[in-house]
C-alpha cells in the first residue's frame, strides 16, 4: 500500500511539472499580457517599468525557474491582474465550485440509479423507454443551451428562481457554504441540476447496462430459486455488484464536474474556480491559468486514489497494485 | 429585501432558440430604496489606485471622488476642488471644497490630495499604473488647508483633466493600507455618495448610502452591482427582475428591449472611437497582389490608397446596418460637444467611382489584396463589421480577407505591428482628445512618450510640431485650434487612421428605474434615479 502511495506521488510530481511547463510556454506564446492590461494613455516607460514590476522583462526559461524555485517553497505566483497571491484567489472560490459539484453529483446519483434500476428491470415497458429517451437528450444536448432554457423558463417565465449567482452563505469549519440556507438552495438548484444532466444520464445508462447483466447471473437465479424477495435481490445482490463499475465513473467524472464547471458557472454567474479560470485567460493571467490547472491536476489525482481505494474496499478481490505484484 | 417577482401572465414563446424572444408581462414591485445592476465586467479590484482600468474607475466612481469629476455630457466638473487656475505656465493652483467628510468621519484637507497624488507610485504590482496621470508634477505645495499648488517641471496645460483620474483617499485611513485592505473594506478612505458594504470579487460590489455625503445624496439606501460578463446571464438577469438595471444590452437585443413595454433602453454616443489603422511602412506583412503573392512595395505608403479606402466604406450601411443604429459616422477623435472637436472633420461618404479612380493614380488600377485584423469579443459586433469592411474593400478592387480573434491574442501581435492593417477602437477620456493624438497619431518616441500606439507607423513633422505645441500651450483657446489643426493634419491631409464611427453605449432598466447616460460607458448608481 505505502509503496503504491509513493509510486503515485512521483507520478503526479512529474505531471504536474510537465503540465506547468506547457501552461508557462503556451500563454508565453500568446503575447504580453501588459500590452492587454496597461491602460492605452500609458507611455513606452509605463510599459516597461510594468513587465519589471511583474517579472516579465526576464527570458521565459529564467520565469519559469523562478516560478518552479517559488513553487517548491509553497508560492505559486502573484496574480498579475489581481496583485495577490494566485493560489489564494484559487482556493478563495474553490468552496463555490465544489459545492456545485457535489450537489450535482448528488442529483446525478439520486435520480441516476433509481431510474436506471427501473430501466433496467423493465426493459421493455414504456417507463422504460422514456427514462432511456430523456437519457439521450441529456447526453446530447449542449450545457449552456439548457442552462438559459432553464434561466428562461424558471426565471424568465415562472419567476420562481434566481437566474443567477450564489446565495446567502453560512460558514461550516472556516468555509463559506450556500447549501444551508434557503436562499442558497433556491441559487445553487438550476445549476447543479444543468451540471448534472450528462451526468444523470450517464449514470442511468451504466445501471440500466449493468442491471441486465447481473439479472442474467447466475447467483440472482439462485436467490430467486431461494425464494428471496425480488426487493432484496434488487437492493443487496444486484445494486452491491453493479456498484463497482458505477464508482469508478463517478469518481473520475467528479474531477470532470469540477473542472467543467466552467460553462455552467458562466451562464449562471456562479462565483466559482472556473469563471475566475475564464477571465484569467482573457486577460492573459498566467499564474492564475497555472495555479488552476495545478489545483485540478492534483484533485484529479486524488481522486483517482481514492476510488482505487474504495474499490478494493468494494471488492474484496481486487489489490492494489504494489501488493499484487 | 423588500423587492419581490410576482409574475402575473406569461406566454411561451413559440421560438426557443433564443432567451431574447422571452418577454415578460412580470410586475414588479421596485422599492426605491435598494438598486440591483449587472455589470458586463469583473473588476478585480476596489483599490482607487491599484489598477488603472476603465471598469475598475467606474466601480471607485461610488466610493470615492477626484478633484475634478467628469459629468454626463463630458465636461470637466468642479467635486472635491471648486476651482482651478494656472498660477504659471508650470503651476496648478487648487481650490479645495470645504466640508467634506470622508466615510471615517474625517475631515478632507489638502494633505489628503498630497497623499494621494503619491499613492500610485507606491504601488509595487500594479498592472497598469495610475502614475502615468502623476508623474508630471514635481512640487506640491499646501498654501492652506483647503488650497494647493502642484508644479509641473514642463508646461502641463491637461494636469486639470489628468486629475480627473485619480481618486482622493483619505490620509488618516489610508496610510498603511494595502490593496487587500481596501479590497477587503478595512479602510473607510473615500468621499463618494456611496459606503463600500462588501467586495466579492467575481461576485458582486455591495454599498449603502453615505448620508454625511457633501453633494446630492443618492435615491438608494442600497446598491447591490452584480458582475454578469456573460451576455445572456445579464440579459436573463434584467428580464427576471434579479437586477433593476443593466449595462452593454446584447446587440442583437437592443430593439426587442425597445419594445418590451417592462423595459426603458438608454443610448448614448460614446467617446468609444473606431478607426482602422493603415500600414505605413515599406513593406507590409499581408500586403499581396491580386493573385497572393507578397508585395515588395506596400501600396498602403500612398496616401491615395489610404484615401480610397476611406472613400470605399459605407459608414452608414455598418452603423444603420451591421451595428443595429449603435453607431453613429465620425471622423473627429473628440465627438462633436467635447474640447477640440473639429467641424472641419467630417466622415468620407461612400464614393466608388472616386475610389477607384484614385487607386488607378497611385498604379493599382486593378487592386491588390490585403488581409484586415481585428477582436471578435471586445467591440459592438466587431466580427461583423470587419466582415463587411472586408466585402466593401473587395467590391472596390481591393481583395479582402478577415481574420479575427479574441482580444487577448489580436493586441499582443497589432502592438508589435505584426499585422498592419486593423480595427482599433479608442475611449477618449478626461474631456479632451489628446490620449489618442499623442497614442495614435504622433511618431513614436520612448522619451518624449509619444506614439505609443501609433500601428499605423505614420510619422509627421507638420503633425508632430502642432501636437507638441497644444501639448505646451496653457491658453484654452489656443490649445483647442492646434488640437483641431493637429486632427485635421493627421486624419483628413493624411489618411494616418481611417476613421469609421462611435459606438452608441446603451443601458436597459425595469420600469421605475431611469438612468442618465454617459459617453464614458459607466455605469453609476448615481446616476440611476426611480420614476
Amino acid at each position: 500500500m505505502l509503496v503504491f502511495l509513493l509510486r503515485r506521488l512521483m507520478q503526479s510530481g512529474v505531471v504536474l511539472l510537465v503540465m506547468s511547463l506547457l501552461v508557462f510556454v503556451g500563454v508565453y506564446a500568446i503575447g504580453n499580457p501588459v500590452e492587454l492590461l496597461i491602460n492605452p494613455e500609458a507611455d513606452q516607460a509605463d510599459i516597461e517599468r510594468t513587465m519589471a514590476a511583474l517579472g516579465l522583462d526576464k527570458p521565459l526559461w529564467m520565469q519559469y525557474l523562478i516560478f518552479l524555485r517559488q513553487a517548491l517553497a509553497g508560492d505559486f505566483g502573484t496574480s498579475f491582474v489581481h496583485g495577490t497571491s494566485a493560489m489564494q484567489l484559487i482556493l478563495h472560490r474553490m468552496p463555490a465550485t465544489l459545492e456545485l459539484a457535489v450537489a450535482a453529483l448528488l442529483i446525478a446519483v439520486v435520480l441516476g440509479i433509481p431510474l436506471g434500476l427501473w430501466a433496467g428491470l423493465r426493459p421493455d415497458s414504456p417507463s422504460a423507454r422514456a427514462i432511456m429517451g430523456l437519457s439521450i437528450l441529456g447526453f446530447s444536448l449542449p450545457t449552456f443551451w439548457v442552462g438559459l432554457m432553464l434561466i428562461m423558463l424558471f426565471s424568465v417565465q415562472l419567476g420562481w428562481l434566481p437566474s443567477n449567482g450564489r446565495g446567502a452563505s453560512t460558514e461550516i469549519l472556516g468555509f463559506p457554504a450556500s447549501f444551508l440556507t434557503w436562499d442558497g438552495l433556491q441559487h445553487i438548484l438550476m445549476p447543479a441540476l444543468n451540471l448534472a444532466l450528462f451526468k444523470i444520464s450517464l449514470v442511468i445508462r451504466l445501471t440500466r447496462a449493468g442491471t441486465q447483466e447481473a439479472l442474467l447471473q447466475d447467483y440472482v437465479r439462485f436467490a430467486r430459486a431461494k425464494g428471496l424477495r425480488s426487493a432484496r435481490i434488487v437492493g443487496v445482490h444486484v445494486l452491491k455488484n453493479i456498484l463497482i463499475p458505477i464508482v469508478t465513473v463517478i469518481g473520475l467524472e467528479f474531477g470532470s464536474l469540477i473542472a467543467f464547471a466552467v460553462v455552467t458557472e458562466s451562464v449562471f454567474a456562479w462565483p466559482g474556480m472556473g469563471k475566475l479560470l475564464i477571465e484569467s485567460i482573457n486577460l492573459l493571467d498566467r499564474p492564475v491559468v497555472v495555479a488552476y490547472l495545478l489545483t485540478v491536476v492534483s484533485l484529479f489525482v486524488m481522486i483517482n486514489l481514492v476510488v482505487d481505494i474504495l474499490y478494493s474496499l468494494l471488492d474484496p478481490r481486487i489489490r492494489l497494485q504494489a501488493q499484487a505484484g | 429585501m423588500n423587492f419581490s417577482i410576482k409574475p402575473r401572465s406569461f406566454r411561451l414563446s413559440a421560438c426557443l432558440t433564443s432567451l431574447a424572444v422571452a418577454l415578460t408581462f412580470a410586475t414588479s414591485s421596485v422599492s426605491s430604496q435598494e438598486l440591483k445592476i449587472g455589470l458586463s465586467s469583473s473588476p478585480a479590484a476596489v483599490d482607487p489606485h491599484f489598477f488603472n482600468n476603465d471598469a475598475i474607475s467606474a466601480l471607485c466612481s461610488h466610493i470615492y471622488e477626484p478633484l475634478i469629476a467628469i459629468d454626463a455630457e463630458g465636461k470637466l466638473l468642479p467635486t472635491l476642488a471648486v476651482s482651478w487656475r494656472a498660477v504659471n505656465d508650470t503651476t496648478w493652483e487648487f481650490k479645495l471644497r470645504k466640508g467634506v467628510k470622508f466615510h471615517d468621519g474625517s475631515d478632507f484637507t489638502a494633505e489628503d490630495v498630497v497623499f494621494s497624488l503619491d499613492r500610485p507610485a507606491t504601488i509595487q504590482n500594479s498592472p497598469s499604473s495610475y502614475t502615468t496621470y502623476t508623474k508630471a508634477i514635481a512640487g506640491k505645495k499646501i498654501v492652506d488647508p483647503l488650497t494647493i499648488q502642484l508644479t509641473t517641471a514642463a508646461p502641463a496645460p491637461l494636469l486639470p483633466n489628468d486629475l480627473t483620474r485619480i481618486f482622493i483617499v483619505s490620509r488618516k485611513a489610508a496610510e498603511n493600507a494595502t490593496t487587500d485592505d481596501f479590497n477587503q473594506g478595512k479602510v473607510e478612505a473615500g468621499s463618494g455618495p456611496f459606503k463600500l458594504v462588501k467586495f466579492s470579487k467575481g461576485e458582486n460590489l455591495q454599498l449603502s448610502r453615505f448620508d454625511a455625503y457633501w453633494g446630492n445624496k443618492p435615491a438608494w439606501s442600497s446598491v447591490t452591482l452584480k458582475f454578469l460578463p456573460n451576455d445572456p446571464a445579464r440579459m436573463a438577469a434584467l428580464l427576471s427582475s434579479d437586477v433593476q438595471l443593466i449595462e452593454n444590452v446584447q446587440a442583437n437585443l437592443v430593439s426587442q428591449f425597445k419594445a418590451n413595454k417592462d423595459l426603458t433602453v438608454f443610448e448614448k454616443m460614446s467617446n468609444r472611437y473606431m478607426f482602422l489603422y493603415t500600414d505605413h511602412r515599406d513593406t507590409s506583412p499581408f500586403v499581396t497582389d491580386k493573385a497572393g503573392k507578397p508585395l515588395d512595395r506596400n501600396p498602403l505608403k500612398d496616401v491615395r490608397v489610404r484615401e480610397a479606402i476611406s472613400k470605399l466604406i459605407d459608414r452608414t450601411v455598418l452603423t444603420e446596418r451591421v451595428l443595429d443604429k449603435l453607431g453613429v459616422p465620425n471622423a473627429n477623435p473628440a465627438p462633436p460637444g467635447m474640447f477640440g472637436h473639429n467641424p472641419n472633420l467630417k466622415p468620407d461618404v461612400l464614393d466608388v467611382a472616386g475610389a477607384k479612380k484614385l487607386l488607378a493614380d497611385a498604379g493599382y488600377p486593378d487592386g491588390f489584396g490585403i488581409t484586415i485584423f481585428g477582436p471578435n469579443d471586445r467591440f459592438i459586433n466587431d466580427e461583423q463589421v470587419l466582415q463587411a469592411i472586408g466585402q466593401m474593400l473587395t467590391r472596390g478592387g481591393i481583395a479582402t480577407k478577415v481574420q479575427t480573434q479574441p482580444m487577448a491574442s489580436y493586441i499582443p501581435k497589432a502592438s508589435k505591428k505584426e499585422l498592419g492593417f486593423g480595427l482599433l477602437g479608442w475611449g477618449v477620456g478626461g474631456g479632451e482628445p489628446s490620449s489618442p493624438l499623442r497614442g495614435v497619431l504622433a511618431t513614436t518616441d520612448k522619451d518624449k512618450g509619444l506614439g505609443t500606439s501609433n500601428w499605423s507607423s505614420y510619422s509627421s513633422a507638420q503633425y508632430d510640431s502642432t501636437l507638441i505645441e497644444a501639448l505646451r500651450t496653457v491658453d484654452d483657446k489656443k490649445r483647442e485650434k492646434l488640437f483641431q489643426e493637429a486632427a485635421e493634419i493627421a486624419i483628413k491631409k493624411d489618411f494616418a487612421i481611417i476613421p469609421l464611427y462611435n459606438q452608441v453605449a446603451t443601458w436597459a432598466s425595469r420600469k421605475g428605474v431611469r438612468y442618465l447616460p454617459r459617453p464614458d460607458e459607466a455605469t453609476l448608481a448615481q446616476f440611476a434615479h426611480p420614476e
